[in-house]
């Protein structure tokens, strides 16, 4: 009898094992997918997209993020965002990653180290920050770019994610928060707050010289292509690595997520179709974006044909507001971070509110174990509502927290570059370097 | 001596080339340049913003050859050039005042 008992206990733990071995395999890979959604993938997206005088120091802004983001996150940013605090921040008993090590966090992910866990939300930090760069391409000084990052972080981005996914935060669905906001992998955390950052930047720097009238064509859109391909893939690891677990839920955000690429693809360029006359190549990256942005938010939630009708509506959403919306209010969002993360993070916010459904994930249950309602798909339409305020939660915390962060990086660094080096390019002028020495 | 200036069609540079070889004549200088006359340009539209492209990418050609050849050069290189679009370019007939050869010093014809 002992002897049986001690047998399932081991076959229990064997069990375990296994299924954290899968689990952890799968999200170690899906950090590193999001870590190369930074470098290369942004930085090749944003980098074709300037003029040859800046795609150094374009790259560079990217590239810096991963470590200074990395370091952040170490010494306090973890803890903010994830540790039990208020519902608007995090407390500090992460602090330098106390206690952060191969013991499972069950608040978070119960079959993989808090270690995996900590490090796959890292690369989400530092992707965010380094979205709004396209906001302010061209322009920025390094230092206050550096500065603005640190303080962006502190102020906006770990406190959201904490709102939203931190045990306890304002909107989190699932461990206790007050408005039960669904955001499966960061349309709100990530893309609405950079968006709309990004379009305080935009405001706030003021428009490139010579802009609109020069010719600031996209310099290389071989670069952008790579990089718009490299997102698409990187995207598994951010939607589907959510799931943070390796079973029937990544599979399904992993579907959602290429689903909602290619429709979106699709409504861009039918949309720049009909418009200009010519599909263009442009079109189908900044559409593939705008809808793997759009159903972000959604990815674990809902099923594959709603997946397609999300990034359909993003595809010609953000052409809509990249065209005619940024012409209207004449705005220099240089690289369309407002208009593709901010716009489609909007939306694909505001309809995961009307097709989650709990076919899809069940985690949300009633006290009797039975699954909730999720959606307007379900028959609960007020999660329609609960979405608009976890957008403007996130819209308000990013317009308030990048402007006075702005005020600090002028007031102490100054934000802009003078003319003289603006006009010579950022390569020359703050890295001392140029990308393309033919003649060398 | 005389020095032709052709600018012409970039995709009719290999034409051009093989006619002079065909009539002795394999001393050049090539470069890529940018320009227009009676030639419109086009539009091009990145994520709606629109840019008009008037300065087109040519080839310019350049030598120079004995007063008596020219005539023939100048033919030839038309004929060669010519699609009977616009935009096939121009050419340019200029005097030469004196040619060194930099190796050896010839002057004059010699130094061709």
């Amino acid at each position: 009898m002992a002897q049986a008992e001690a047998k399932w206990a081991q076959m229990e733990s064997a069990v375990k094992a296994a299924q954290s071995a899968g689990d952890n395999a799968w999200m170690l890979i899906s950090a590193a997918l999001v870590l190369m959604m930074t470098g290369p993938g942004l930085a090749l997206f944003y980098g074709g997209l300037v003029r040859k005088k800046n795609v150094l120091g374009t790259m560079m802004q990217s590239f810096v993020l991963m470590s200074l983001v990395t370091v952040l996150w170490a010494v306090i940013g973890y803890s903010l965002a994830f540790g039990e605090g208020s519902p608007f921040l995090g407390g500090l008993r992460y602090l330098f990653l106390a206690g952060v090590g191969s013991a499972p966090n069950p608040d978070y992910a119960g079959t993989i180290p808090q270690q995996t866990f900590m490090v796959y939300q890292l690369m989400f930090a530092i992707i965010t920050p380094a979205l709004i760069c396209g906001a302010f391409a061209e322009r920025m000084k390094f230092s206050a770019m550096l500065l603005f990052m640190a303080l962006w972080s502190l102020l906006v981005y770990f406190p959201m994610a904490h709102m939203v996914w931190g045990k306890g935060g304002y909107l989190n669905a699932f461990l206790g928060g007050r408005v039960a906001c669904l955001d499966f992998a960061g349309g709100t955390v990530v893309h609405v707050t950079s968006g709309v950052s990004a379009l305080v930047c935009a405001l706030y720097l003021g428009k490139r010289r010579g802009y609109p009238s020069e010719s600031m064509k996209p310099h290389n859109l071989v670069l952008s292509f790579i990089g718009a391909c490299l997102l698409w893939v990187g995207w598994f690891g951010f939607n589907a690595g959510s799931a943070l677990s390796s079973g029937a839920l990544a599979t399904s955000a992993f579907v959602a997520t290429h689903f909602g690429a290619a429709s979106a693809t699709l409504g861009w360029i039918v949309a720049e179709w009909i418009k200009t006359g010519k599909p263009s190549v442009l079109g189908a990256i900044s559409g593939c974006v705008a809808g793997l942005v759009a159903i972000t938010p959604a990815s674990g939630f809902v099923k594959p044909l709603p997946a397609l009708v999300i990034g359909f509506g993003a595809g010609i959403v953000c052409y809509y507001m990249v065209t005619a919306v940024k012409r209207r209010f004449a705005y220099d969002d240089s690289l369309d971070a407002f208009g593709v993360h901010g716009a489609g993070g909007t939306l694909g916010a505001l309809l995961t509110g009307v097709f989650a459904t709990n076919a899809v994930n069940d985690a949300l249950k009633d006290p009797a174990g039975r699954p909730l309602p999720l959606g307007l798909v379900d028959g609960h339409p007020a999660q329609v509502v609960n979405q608009l305020i976890g957008a403007a939660i996130a819209w308000g915390l990013a317009l308030a927290g990048t402007l006075l962060i702005l005020k600090i990086c002028d007031w102490l660094v100054g934000v802009r570059v003078d003319p003289e080096h603006e006009i010579q390019g950022l390569d020359l002028s703050l890295h001392g370097e140029e990308a393309y020495n033919l003649e060398a | 001596m005389k020095k032709i200036e052709a600018i012409i069609q970039p995709f009719k540079l290999e034409d051009v080339k093989e006619a002079l070889k065909g009539i002795g004549i394999d001393g050049m200088t090539v470069s890529e340049v940018r320009g227009h006359g009676r030639q419109k340009g086009h539009k091009e539209v990145y994520r709606g913003q629109e840019y008009h492209v008037d300065l087109l990418p040519k080839v310019k050609l350049e030598m120079v050859v004995p007063d008596s050849r020219a005539p023939e050069v100048v033919k030839t290189v038309c004929a060669a050039a010519r699609t009977g679009k616009i935009g096939d370019g121009k050419l340019f007939v200029y005097e030469v005042a004196e040619a060194i050869r930099i190796r050896n010093d010839d002057r004059g014809e010699a130094a061709l």
